[in-house]
């Protein structure tokens, strides 16, 4: 298969059901509410580069994620792994182990009760890929590989600082020799030193080992420190996928022109900041058209009514209809 | 120079366990100005909550304070009987929690919290209070605020609790807030409004404030002062600008530097290896000697005070006798 389609997510879209009990909606004779996570996000991301998503909190894209590496089916939609649909190389243990997932938090997502080496044996264990003295000599090699020593593996979590645990995720991540990894908001339970360590370790890593990186993240100025591509999320959507420095350089849609207005600035240049009004409404109940459209200063009636497609603009894909229109010059 | 509303000498707060006494704060002095905003940074556990909480008079027992004082308005406050200081707080000294859920009382509407600790502290009547929280609501940017008084917090999304939380700070008018990471729960396009607004309200009504946060671009943007914090001392103080753009103690700098920048990529940021020491291990001479690229002799047996480096203080023996 193509190195370049390594991984595609096409139209997918996931839905939750987020209705009262049956007695309760009968009661108040309301029907059914659908929560909408994500809905119709495509993406490829080529063997070997990172794409990643980037949104305030309940835009998707944690949920997308998850889907991913199949922790939740798709809705709609297929995710294509390596030229296979997703849902079936699941089924099958040697494709499983070419993908893992980063979770955010170290304090939960390690077991407190594991040694950090059976922590780290244990996808090597679940998919069989060595017995006997040769698994703990790969936990070994998976510890040096993120800066632990072999010799932690004794030890227990809590024994760790934060930035530490997230090593041990690291090498538990590894430790299958996976060529897919999905990373939740690896870094943003972590202090900013720490946050360094890790960042330049999973840069490190890509280049060693030629890993596939779907990384997601809240924080514009560390996705711009390890992404190819950037995908900005609004509502459950893509709104604008560009290679990083052509979106830092020329962001195109409204709200990733607000996103990045809306960073403090360290350099105190004295720029006066914009804040992008209004909230992110409820997904349960998005506004119609364009999802943006209540905070956008550029809405006119079409972006009221028709939700617009992602077109190609350069390099950049957008979906807004004052960019279509050329409008967003006018700003 | 005005005289400060805050100060705070020398303090140091101990915790007794069953290993011996744990310091957790040592040798911390400060003070804060009448208008004046001072940020306090540093990693977790580095002590800048716990200075906070020393403050306000809310520190987790056994936790207490060994030795130091803080004086608001030249009058010491961290002896007082429990009834004094429950008239400080709130009166004299306001306080914004990170999370708003915890800090509110979900079983009264935000406006009988208001009206409550307005007629506690101010001598008003009730009606006047509910007018007056009218007006707060208003002012922290709530919109239709007569209508949404009598809602209860789980009826606003996480950025207008927020702002709740901070009118329920402001509204008995205090002379000092203490802010511990106000704007951390919230994303950053509610953050950048929440900022704006406790800047404009600090500086129209004079309010001096303690900002508690790790985030440097909320610092930048908002503080005079900063001060950094490292293992439960202050390693460096000064104005904000010198402190971001020119630190002088190595660990500042570090601090500073680890940050992606936003306006390019860099193929590997600085870091700081390892970790800030546990408090049953602190190094002896300067915490931060074993982390320091700049490290001699004398760090590692003697504690560096806090001394003259430039516009700024730090606790680091590069600038003895400079």
């Amino acid at each position: 298969m193509s190195d370049a389609r390594f991984i595609e997510a096409l139209d997918i879209a996931r839905y939750f059901d987020v209705s009262r009990p049956l007695v309760q909606r009968l009661i108040a004779r309301e029907g059914r509410r659908t929560l909408k996570a994500v809905d119709g996000v495509s993406f490829t991301i080529p063997k070997g580069t990172t794409l990643s998503l980037v949104g305030e909190s309940g835009c998707g894209k944690s949920t997308i994620a998850r889907m991913m590496v199949g922790l939740y089916r798709p809705t709609r939609g297929e995710v294509v792994f390596d030229g296979r649909d997703l849902a079936e190389a699941r089924g099958q243990a040697a494709q499983r182990r070419r993908m893992q997932m980063i979770f955010q938090d170290p304090y939960a997502s390690l077991n407190p009760r594991w040694r950090v080496r059976d922590i780290v044996a244990e996808p090597i264990r679940a998919f069989h890929i060595a017995r006997g003295d040769e698994v703990m000599e790969r936990v070994g090699e998976a510890l040096t590989q993120v800066g632990l020593s072999p010799l932690d593996g004794q030890k227990f979590p809590h024994e760790f600082s934060g930035g530490q645990r997230q090593r041990i995720s690291i090498a538990r991540a590894l430790s299958s020799s996976p060529e897919f990894l999905v990373c939740d908001e690896p870094t943003s339970a972590l202090d900013v030193s720490v946050q360094a360590q890790i960042l330049n370790l999973m840069k490190e890593l890509q280049q060693r080992l030629g890993l596939t990186y779907l990384f997601i993240s809240h924080n514009l100025a560390v996705v711009r420190q390890v992404s190819d591509r950037i995908g900005v999320m609004y509502l459950g959507r893509i709104v604008e996928n560009a290679p990083s420095e052509v979106l830092f350089g020329a962001p195109r849609h409204p709200y990733t022109r607000a996103l990045m207005e809306a960073i403090p600035d360290l350099e105190m240049t004295g720029r006066i900041r914009v804040p992008v009004g209004g909230e992110v409404p409820s997904p349960i109940d998005p506004p119609s058209g364009c999802p943006f459209h209540p905070r956008c200063p550029l809405a006119n009636d079409r972006c009221r009514a028709v939700r617009p497609e992602m077109l190609a603009a350069g390099a950049t894909l957008v979906a807004c209809h004052a960019v279509e229109e050329g409008r967003e010059a006018q700003r | 120079m005005a005289a400060p509303l805050l100060e705070v000498r020398n303090l140091r707060v101990e915790f007794p366990t069953r290993r011996g006494i744990l310091t957790a704060l040592d040798d911390v002095s400060f003070s804060i100005e009448p208008g004046e905003i001072l940020g306090v940074v540093g990693e977790s556990g580095a002590g800048k909550s716990m200075t906070g909480a020393a403050i306000i008079g809310l520190l987790e027992p056994p936790g207490r304070i060994a030795r130091g004082e803080i004086l608001l308005n030249g009058r010491r406050i961290d002896a007082l009987p429990y009834a004094e200081l429950r008239r400080i707080r709130g009166r004299e000294i306001g306080a914004i929690f990170q999370d708003p859920l915890t800090t509110l009382n979900p079983l009264y509407s935000v406006g009988q919290q208001l009206v409550e600790t307005m007629t506690t502290h101010l001598p008003i009547t009730p009606d006047e209070a509910r007018r007056r929280a009218i007006g707060w609501l208003e002012q922290v940017g709530i919109p239709a605020a007569a209508q949404r008084i009598d809602a209860y917090p789980h009826e606003f999304s996480g950025g207008m609790r927020q702002r709740v939380v901070i009118a329920l700070a402001l509204c008995a008018e205090p002379k000092l807030i203490v802010a511990d990471e106000p704007t951390t729960a919230l994303d950053v396009s509610i953050q950048a409004q929440v900022i704006a607004l406790l800047k404009t309200l600090a500086r129209d009504k004079g309010t001096a404030m303690m900002l508690i946060t790790h985030d440097m671009g909320v610092i930048a943007e908002t503080a005079d002062r900063v001060a950094v914090m490292y293992a439960g001392r202050i390693a460096e103080i000064g104005p904000v600008r010198q402190v971001v753009l020119h630190a002088r103690h190595p660990y500042s700098q570090g601090l500073m530097g680890s940050i992606p920048p936003l306006d390019r990529r860099v193929e590997r940021l600085a870091q700081i290896d390892g970790s800030m020491p546990r408090l049953t291990a602190i190094p002896p001479g300067c915490a931060y000697n074993p982390r320091c690229p700049k490290v001699f002799g004398r760090c590692l047996g003697d504690r560096p005070d806090l001394m003259d480096a430039g516009p700024t203080q730090a606790a680091c023996w590069l600038y003895d006798n400079v």
